[in-house]
């Protein structure tokens, strides 16, 4: 960047355009400020003051998040200052709840657990405080842990900002502070309508995904990042699987065209793959009735009876009904199969239905 | 979609019609949501039902059903009366203007109400909104194309952004949104009756002799086949096998009791699937195949985009890939085709197909390609149309309105239209084995206005029997503000109320898709909520 705006961060001069934060100029550059409640695209909050820096001249911290870089502001990210704030930053946020990580489903995948680590935050000073609302398990989908929440409100942007399904916001104040649908009323009474996007946005366990729940931990887990099988919007999602097994789908952070984010059927519309009523064999109907067969008779006996019908009543007495489910390289297939090998362009999909 | 789903934050104007975009395709709306929210866009929604994206935008027209040709005629007819339209568009990139103005003449905002309903003013206005924006952009789904006025109503929104100079530009363009991952990539590979891979026309000769050369084989047949709809009343008579891969017409299809008949008359049918469908079960034979997550490949998203799918786990039992599946057929029906994998497959398709010919997986793996993508140079075309129309020059079609196939009457005295929820895709075959999408949409229901509702002495979850001509369901009232007085919705997902018992087949006679948007029916109560039946 070739502008005349100059900032220092860490004693290295870096340009900015104006408008641009502290942060996002210090994450363009490769430095890395921890943070929280920081959600790439949305407005800055504040909220954990866990990005705060030291700025020459300024008689605070600041958050750089939320504070523009300025012409010539001299910023320190990990002075011995900020190192002390952000300490018991941490131990006042692991005593504020119920921070175990025993069994804690994001254990290995937590912000809070990487920074304590991080700063080496081993004892806390401060009493636990009592949890003083009861985890919501009321729906099939979302779990509610109030009692892990640390109020830094990505849920809330996730959902307002992101999705702008607007079902979350803060409610009651001070140490009564709460995420609250409207009226604080459980999920599945309220406006939500489970996107996830703030379960996913979630950087403790305080929201986690109920299917998900005992099934596997992070560093257990494959994530492969395919393409969504539901409508036709093409969302990039990562599959986690653990045995064969896929327990968990999340959107891939940073991927067109959604950029992390899914819709509920894209992110807990996945019981189908692993459902025990799938087919695991081909069938031959007898009777009335089906009945187990190997691969090599199911073909042959379909070969043989398509061949007989071609060689009836022409290739125009049959047709073939491709998908708008299977993939590009099938599909080419399935046409090319009814127009090479039958001899027919009676082949069609449900594109209109 | 002529433009990429990122343009959606650069239009200054967002028209919506016929798509419920938070239930069909809720990542699209939210960029829409943003755009109103966090952006300076303005948001017209035009749909027969209050939609929840109604909550966002600017301006709801409320369309009787299957009236949109003479709505969009109305808004060319002020545009053009107030020299509101981009005339050096108009003049340098299109045809056919005269015809389409002398058309649309008579479309004043006091004749279009008498056929739509909407007030003249609102008409007006969102004329005004639309024709003013420095860039507006079009996005529509089945609520435009399921009629037998489908294809004329697709047309009339082009001639309505071509009018505006909306075709080709940042934030503009005609998107249509596609209901299923892959249906763009299901017509892109040749899956219709009439065109081989990326639209090449089955009655071309030269186009059939190069794929025949392709191919090996020594000619391909001529006419064009038979669509979907067509095969099904066929079925029985002229065609006597279906083979189906993947699909579930016998919950998707228009007028189910009748095509429950044609496909027990047919000699012999083959169903390639996950599930044991309500279509599988009538079967001769029942193939297994995998889910996307135990196959490789790709899918083309809306916005002409190809992506790679990436195989996560290995299927169940003996379930093959369809691909696989197909080959191993072929084979055996005298036509050998043999692959090492879905790669090989997209060489193929790469060879064969001009728009596809710069995409394979080497490409795809870093990231998606939108097609037309002819050479592995060309980085793919996010936006259709820039410079100058595909075609040359873009034609407008002088269109005149035509009335849906049935209205309501005195024996069938309410309008039917039907849709998708959000927690259900297409037939139900994926969503409805996750208990939690259940617990969120258990049951079919019939939406219906509190004005009907008082009408007919219908209260919040009393069962209903509902009729039309063709067939009857029975399912329980849902009270809702999103249902206008004599307008029923009912969701098409559940087999058990099946709503496609009640559509009509009647086809639009181009695109020969179904009118299931509007029917006529009538409704009785049968129980009261809580009474025991």
């Amino acid at each position: 960047m070739d502008s005349k705006d100059k900032i220092i961060i860490n004693g290295s001069k870096f340009s900015f355009r104006p408008g641009e934060t502290i942060l996002q100029v210090a994450e363009r550059n490769g430095i890395e400020v921890p943070t929280l409640c920081y959600i790439k695209g949305s407005m800055p909050t504040g909220a954990c003051r866990m990005c705060m820096v030291e700025v020459k001249g300024a008689r605070n911290l600041l958050p750089s998040c939320a504070t523009p870089a300025v012409q010539n502001m001299v910023v320190e990210t990990e002075s011995e200052r900020v190192i002390k704030s952000r300490w018991i930053n941490i131990e006042l946020l692991i005593s504020s709840g119920h921070h175990n990580c025993l069994t804690c489903e994001a254990n290995g995948d937590c912000r809070l657990q990487e920074l304590a680590y991080r700063y080496q935050v081993e004892t806390i000073r401060f009493p636990e405080s009592p949890a003083i609302y009861p985890i919501e398990t009321s729906n099939a989908l979302i779990i509610r842990d109030f009692s892990r929440c640390i109020l830094c409100g990505r849920c809330i942007q996730a959902c307002n900002e992101v999705q702008v399904n607007n079902a979350i916001s803060y409610g009651y104040r001070g140490t009564a502070s709460k995420i609250v649908a409207v009226g604080d009323l459980p999920l599945d009474e309220s406006d939500c309508v489970f996107c996830g996007e703030c379960v996913q946005a979630c950087p403790v366990g305080a929201l986690i995904e109920k299917p998900s729940r005992f099934k596997g931990r992070p560093w257990e887990v494959k994530k492969v990042q395919t393409t969504c099988p539901y409508c036709g919007v093409g969302c990039q999602i990562d599959l986690h699987v653990k045995d064969n097994e896929v327990i968990r789908v999340t959107g891939t952070e940073d991927a067109t065209p959604n950029l992390a984010s899914t819709c509920i059927k894209g992110r807990f519309g996945y019981d189908f793959i692993n459902h025990s009523e799938r087919l695991t064999s081909p069938l031959i109907k007898e009777n009335g009735k089906f009945k187990e067969v190997p691969w090599d008779e199911a073909l042959s006996f379909v070969a043989d009876r398509l061949g007989d019908i071609k060689s009836k009543h022409g290739p125009d007495s049959i047709g073939v009904f491709c998908s708008a489910k299977i993939t590009n390289e099938e599909n080419y297939l399935a046409q090319k199969f009814a127009r090479a090998a039958i001899g027919t362009n009676n082949v069609d999909h449900c594109a209109r239905l | 979609m002529t433009n990429p789903i990122s343009d959606i934050e650069e239009s200054d104007t967002i028209l919506v019609t016929g798509s419920n975009t938070t239930e069909g395709h809720p990542v699209i709306s939210s960029y829409i949501k943003r755009a109103v929210e966090f952006g300076e866009a303005k948001l017209i929604v035009i749909d027969p039902r209050k939609i929840p994206l109604t909550r966002f935008a600017t301006l709801w027209l409320r369309q009787n059903l299957g009236t949109d040709v003479a709505w969009v005629n109305g808004m060319m007819h002020v545009i053009i009366k107030e020299n509101l339209y981009d005339k050096t568009y108009v003049e340098t990139r299109t045809e056919g203007f005269e015809e389409l103005k002398e058309t649309v003449q008579r479309y004043t905002p006091e004749y279009v109400s008498k056929i739509t309903g909407i007030p003249p003013d609102d008409l007006v206005k969102a004329a005004r909104m639309y024709a003013e924006a420095d860039s507006a952009s079009i996005f529509y789904c089945m609520g435009i194309t399921q009629h037998t006025t489908g294809t004329d109503n697709v047309k009339s929104l082009a001639n309505l952004a071509m009018l505006c100079g909306n075709i080709g530009i940042p934030g503009g363009g005609v998107n249509p949104l596609r209901g299923q991952n892959n249906v763009q990539g299901a017509c892109d590979l040749g899956g219709l009756p009439n065109v081989f891979t990326g639209y090449q026309p089955v009655g071309d000769p030269a186009v059939r002799e190069r794929m025949a050369g392709a191919w090996g084989v020594s000619s391909l047949p001529e006419s064009t086949g038979l669509t979907l709809t067509e095969m099904v009343n066929k079925a029985g008579g002229s065609i006597k096998a279906l083979y189906i891969i993947g699909e579930n017409p016998l919950v998707s299809d228009p007028d189910l009791n009748h095509a429950e008949r044609a496909f027990a008359n047919l000699d012999f049918l083959v169903v390639q699937d996950i599930f044991l469908t309500e279509t599988a079960r009538i079967a001769d034979v029942v193939l297994p195949s995998t889910s996307y997550a135990e196959k490789s490949g790709t899918f083309t998203n809306t916005e002409r985009k190809v992506q790679m799918v990436r195989k996560a786990i290995n299927p169940p039992g003996q379930a093959r890939e369809d691909w696989e599946i197909l080959c191993d057929l072929s084979s055996r029906m005298g036509y050998p085709m043999e692959y090492r994998d879905c790669k090989m497959i997209m060489e193929e398709i790469a060879s064969v197909t001009p728009s596809y010919g710069g995409i394979n997986y080497t490409r795809l793996e870093k990231e998606g390609l939108h097609w037309p993508c002819p050479t592995v140079e060309h980085p793919g075309t996010p936006r259709l149309h820039v410079d100058k129309i595909v075609r040359g020059l873009g034609m407008f079609h002088a269109i005149e309105y035509h009335p849906p196939s049935e209205i309501p009457d005195k024996e069938y005295p309410l309008y039917l239209t039907t849709g998708r929820v959000l927690y259900h895709f297409h037939t139900g075959t994926m969503t409805m084995q996750s208990d939690g999408l259940n617990d969120l949409a258990p049951e079919c229901f019939v939406e219906i206005s509190l004005q009907d509702a008082q009408d007919y002495n219908v209260d919040d979850g009393d069962l209903l029997k509902v009729s039309s001509r063709r067939g009857e369901i029975r399912a329980k009232a849902r009270i809702s503000d999103q249902a206008v007085r004599g307008t029923i919705f009912i969701p098409f997902h559940f087999a058990k109320a099946a709503a496609n018992k009640l559509t009509n087949a009647a086809l639009d006679p181009i695109a020969k898709i179904p009118e299931y948007k509007v029917c006529a029916i009538r409704i009785e109560k049968l129980w009261v909520q809580g009474e025991d039946r």
